[in-house]
């Protein structure tokens, strides 16, 4: 029998306001514990929230953005359960009447598309974080605990799709996505390194053609888009060997851990027993209402989104559409695209080139992101520029991009520092191509004799001579001449 | 006359001629305090100290010719549910016995600017939760006019060291009645303001969508003098309300001409007090004759109220009292086997029955499965009370009826019987339930306990409403105090 799985993800991002969901604590990662607090994210006694509006304004241009339905009456509910980090021992959250409803997002896989609602877009708070002392850092067998509530009361975004993604590509890819739509707009850094995106997945597995659902299980830490597509890859797999084996006992609906390092997920928890948050709206907090035109000038704000902007690349650039495609995949690579072709002036499909080719493969030997090294536009601009002024040939620009971009320095220093100017001098090429004539007199006459692979072979003596400097263009031209003129010297 | 004997407008005049000092007025309150305390048992903290600093903060003033309002000066005693930055905030729970607050209550920080001079903070049931003062983590208050009896709940303490004088105001909460029951009970002026027009920030929550901070006063000039100051819109309570400032003392007027006054007839049937019903028409006929048109209504919903509100006002506090869990800050149980542990017994350990009882009925209502049959019900209640309460505005402009079903009880007496106690607040909770302003004023004496009379207004009607009171109270005659003295 053929397995298919079932994917939903919860993908929680903190929001990049200044200050936190319901009081004017800063939001500064990486401070010193417990500076970055006040009564009202401690929870003490008497104090009372009060809800921030830039975050909700970056809920609603993230719902607009995702093609969400915008509930123009909305309210915050509690969650109530004990935890250590979170101080008022309910979290304010969102429930049936959530921001965003009802959107989506569309995938370019490698060889279909495809569509994954989104169900909701809520706003909640973050808690706090556990410290534990002793007992190898976890909670059972630790000597103490510490709370750190520097991240109390962060606004978080948590972002519920539908079950609708199918294979561990798709998810990482809708992650990726959601990720470069989130970039664009500017709501949140969205590192999952920094813990300010967060995704869970939720994952079943059933035969083929089959509506009903399995039994998921839900995994936690994938904190890289590699983890969630290898930890979906391994649940998957051992989902569906339980199920063919017979050791239906397996598959419980619990929470499973992802072991990076083991390449394994493992249980967290069982649902020992059902959890009642015992929702209610917050009276602290009055509803929030929002008029049609307040929405519509949000959306009338939105910057350009990645699917607009792979479509306005390939009617303004001529580009294939799967170089559109892969170029808006993140904000950085598609302004760094269209800063080189305005310094640039050039062909873009040379700069798209560039980047899909050498610039992507030292990105991804190096695990950088394009933002993350010493290579500017300036850079991959002038580069093109030398090669189209002929000082470079394409074959020279091929051994300056890795130095380059190691060390951040422009090409014209490195072609200077290196002495790898092309010759484009017609008499020193002239002098070059005579003496690759005078030493492969046996090319010569197979060339004479109608084998036009001679000629190739002769262009490749006259590049090996130059070392590679020899302007090809010039070369090409000089041989030719002196091969029909029968003159050589 | 002593000092302390005084009301806030006759000291603020004394001291705006500097006939006394704000340091001789607080020694006055303070030797009050002294001699009756020990019988009372007002308060739970004395701030002595804090409180001669403010004064002197005051002469100085006053001494440099900078003007000051008519609350400088003025010893003022505080709830020990409103946070007080350095000073001990119990909320009357032993959970919170050590605890010290970072922060201010907006509420009483507005007073502070004031120049207030704070004598201390006021016994109440644990959490605002109850209607006699017997419920206070700590011991019980007394009632100046009868010992033997409670001043009422749950802001017991600070009605009762107004009526025995230890201080010239003092501020209480009011979930359910909180002030305006024991203002009754102990024959002084109490009022709950609408609903978000004081700023709930700093105060210790029961129930969020029913708390109120409201002033506690000798009189209705000092009520509407405090209230001055109490109101305005703060920016760390979104449910506080945004309205320009009225000045509250142009109120005082003593004219009741075409002011329609409605009688709910479901709050002076059964389970009203016979001589508390008596007490209450003789006050409707003094409003007649100032001029009032009076006539019976009916709510119809209101005999709802109290089932709707031990659904709601619990529910909050399950929620609300969440945070008391020995973590942060408070009472921690010592050795705690692990988490759960500490939790559990913390929390048995450091709240007392009633609390729990509240707590055990909320969680209960919210629990999935019964949210719908008991807390979304009572949502439904509460919005038919409010309606029916419009549809009184509609007519009246403002309800008249008895504040208490009884005068006060004696101690121990319905300890026993939750139910019996509940029904201490039947006449005041729909007010809360509905958002509306509620003041009660002394309206008779029987067998030597005074009576409440409470005025029930529309949102933001406070202004109607202190005029009905000032109004009643320069036609009633009322001289009757404790006598403290003679009692032992």
């Amino acid at each position: 029998m053929e397995y298919e799985s079932v994917i939903g993800l919860e993908i929680h991002v903190e929001l990049a306001t200044e200050s936190k969901m319901f009081c004017s604590c800063s939001t500064l990662f990486g401070e010193a514990p417990n500076t970055q607090t006040c009564p009202v994210c401690l929870g003490m006694p008497g104090s009372l929230p009060v809800a921030n509006a830039k975050a909700v304004e970056y809920v609603i241009k993230s719902g607009l953005a995702l093609g969400c339905d915008i509930n123009l009456y909305s309210l915050f509910h509690r969650k109530n359960y004990f935890y250590p980090d979170m101080p008022k021992n309910y979290q304010i959250s969102q429930y049936d009447q959530p921001l965003c409803i009802d959107g989506h997002i569309d995938l370019d896989m490698d060889d279909y598309q495809t569509r994954i609602g989104i169900t909701r877009i809520h706003l909640e708070e973050d808690t706090g974080k556990l410290i534990h002392v002793g007992g190898a850092g976890r909670i059972a067998g630790a000597e103490y605990s510490l709370v750190d509530f520097n991240r109390a009361g962060v606004p978080l975004m948590e972002i519920v799709s539908e079950p609708d993604i199918r294979t561990p590509e798709e998810a990482k890819a809708y992650a990726q996505k959601l990720r470069a739509i989130l970039l664009s707009l500017g709501v949140s850094d969205v590192s999952m390194e920094k813990g300010s995106m967060r995704v869970d997945a939720n994952v079943s597995v059933r035969p083929k053609g089959s509506t009903e659902l399995g039994i998921k299980t839900e995994l936690k830490n994938l904190n890289s888009f590699r983890s969630l597509q290898r930890g979906l890859t391994y649940e998957i797999e051992r989902q569906i060997k339980a199920l063919k084996e017979g050791r239906l006992e397996e598959i419980v609906q619990e929470t499973r851990h992802w072991d990076e390092s083991r390449g394994v997920t493992s249980t967290l928890r069982t649902k020992e027993y059902a959890h009642d948050y015992r929702y209610f709206p917050d009276p602290d907090l009055v509803p929030m209402e929002f008029t049609v035109e307040y929405i519509e000038h949000l959306r009338s704000q939105l910057p350009e989104l990645p699917d607009e902007r792979k479509q306005r690349f390939i009617v303004e650039y001529s580009l294939p559409v799967h170089d559109a495609s892969l170029l808006t995949s993140s904000k950085a690579m598609a302004d760094f695209f269209e800063e080189t072709v305005k310094l640039y002036k050039g062909d873009p499909k040379a700069v798209a080139n560039w980047m899909l080719g050498d610039m992507s493969y030292y990105l991804n030997t190096e695990g950088l992101e394009i933002d993350e090294t010493a290579v500017t536009p300036k850079h991959l601009a002038e580069l093109l520029k030398l090669i189209d002024k002929g000082v470079i040939s394409g074959k020279i620009a091929k051994e300056i991009f890795p130095e380059m971009f190691e060390t951040g320095k422009l090409p014209q220093v490195i072609v200077e520092e290196k002495g790898m100017t092309q010759i484009s001098d017609e008499g020193e090429i002239a002098k070059i191509v005579d003496l690759v004539l005078e030493e492969n007199a046996s090319a010569v006459e197979e060339y004479r004799s109608g084998k036009e692979r001679a000629f190739g072979f002769l262009v490749g003596q006259a590049m090996r001579l130059t070392r590679g400097r020899g302007n090809p263009q010039l070369i090409n031209k000089i041989l030719r001449e002196k091969l029909q003129s029968g003159i050589s010297k | 006359m002593e000092l302390y004997q005084m009301t806030i407008h006759e000291l603020s005049e004394k001291l705006a001629v500097k006939e006394v000092s704000a340091k001789e007025i607080a020694e006055s309150v303070f030797a009050r305090i002294d001699s009756v305390e020990d019988k009372v048992k007002s308060y739970l903290t004395l701030t002595r100290d804090i409180a001669m600093e403010q004064a002197e903060r005051v002469d100085k003033k006053i001494a440099n010719g900078e003007k000051v309002g008519p609350l400088a000066g003025i010893p003022t005693a505080i709830k020990d549910v409103m946070c007080t930055k350095g000073v001990r905030t119990t909320s009357g729970s032993k959970i919170l016995d050590n605890f010290i607050p970072v922060y201010t209550a907006t509420a009483v920080q507005n007073l502070l600017n004031e120049g207030i001079v704070m004598t201390g903070k006021t016994n109440m049931d644990e959490f605002a939760m109850g209607s006699s003062t017997e419920n206070s983590g700590f011991f019980t208050t007394r009632n100046p006019w009868d010992l033997e009896r409670v001043p009422g709940g749950s802001s017991g303490g600070s009605a009762a060291a107004v009526a025995a004088e230890e201080a010239i105001f003092s501020l209480g909460s009011d979930t359910g009645g909180s002030i305006r029951q024991p203002a009754a009970l102990c024959g002084i002026v109490g009022m709950k303001p609408t609903y978000g027009l004081v700023s709930r920030y700093g105060l210790i929550a029961f129930a969020s969508s029913l708390d109120q901070i409201g002033p506690f006063t000798k009189d209705v000039t000092d009520c509407a003098l405090v209230l001055n100051y109490l109101v305005g819109h703060d920016s760390m309570d979104s449910t506080s309300v945004t309205i320009d400032k009225p000045d509250y003392t142009k109120s005082l007027i003593n004219n009741l001409k075409g002011v329609k006054i409605g009688v709910p007839k479901e709050l002076m049937t059964e389970g009203i007090d016979s001589d508390v019903k008596k007490a209450v028409e003789n006050a409707l006929e003094i409003l007649s004759k100032n001029g009032a048109i009076v006539a019976e209504t009916s709510l119809p919903h209101l005999e709802y109220g109290l089932s709707a509100y031990y659904i709601i006002a619990p529910a909050e506090a399950s929620s609300n009292l969440a945070r008391f869990d020995g973590v942060r800050y408070g009472y921690r149980v010592p050795d705690p086997e692990d988490l759960m542990d500490m939790y559990m017994r913390t929390r048995s350990e450091g709240f007392g029955d009633e609390v729990k009882r509240r707590i055990m009925l909320g969680t209960y209502a919210l629990s999935a499965g019964y949210y719908e049959a008991y807390y979304g019900k009572a949502q439904k209640v509460r919005t038919l009370i409010s309606r029916d309460f419009s549809r009184a505005f509609e007519e009246f402009d403002v309800l008249v009826s008895p504040t208490s079903p009884t005068t006060a009880f004696k101690i121990g007496e319905r300890v026993a019987d939750p139910l019996q106690m509940y029904l201490s607040d039947i006449c005041t909770i729909p007010v809360n339930l509905a958002g509306l302003p509620g003041i009660s004023v002394p309206c008779g004496i029987v067998n030597g306990l005074p009576v409440g009379l409470q005025i029930i207004g529309k949102a933001l009607g406070e202004e109607m409403l202190l005029r009905v009171a000032y109004s009643f109270e320069q036609s009633f005659e009322w001289s009757e105090k404790p006598r403290l003295e003679t009692r032992d």
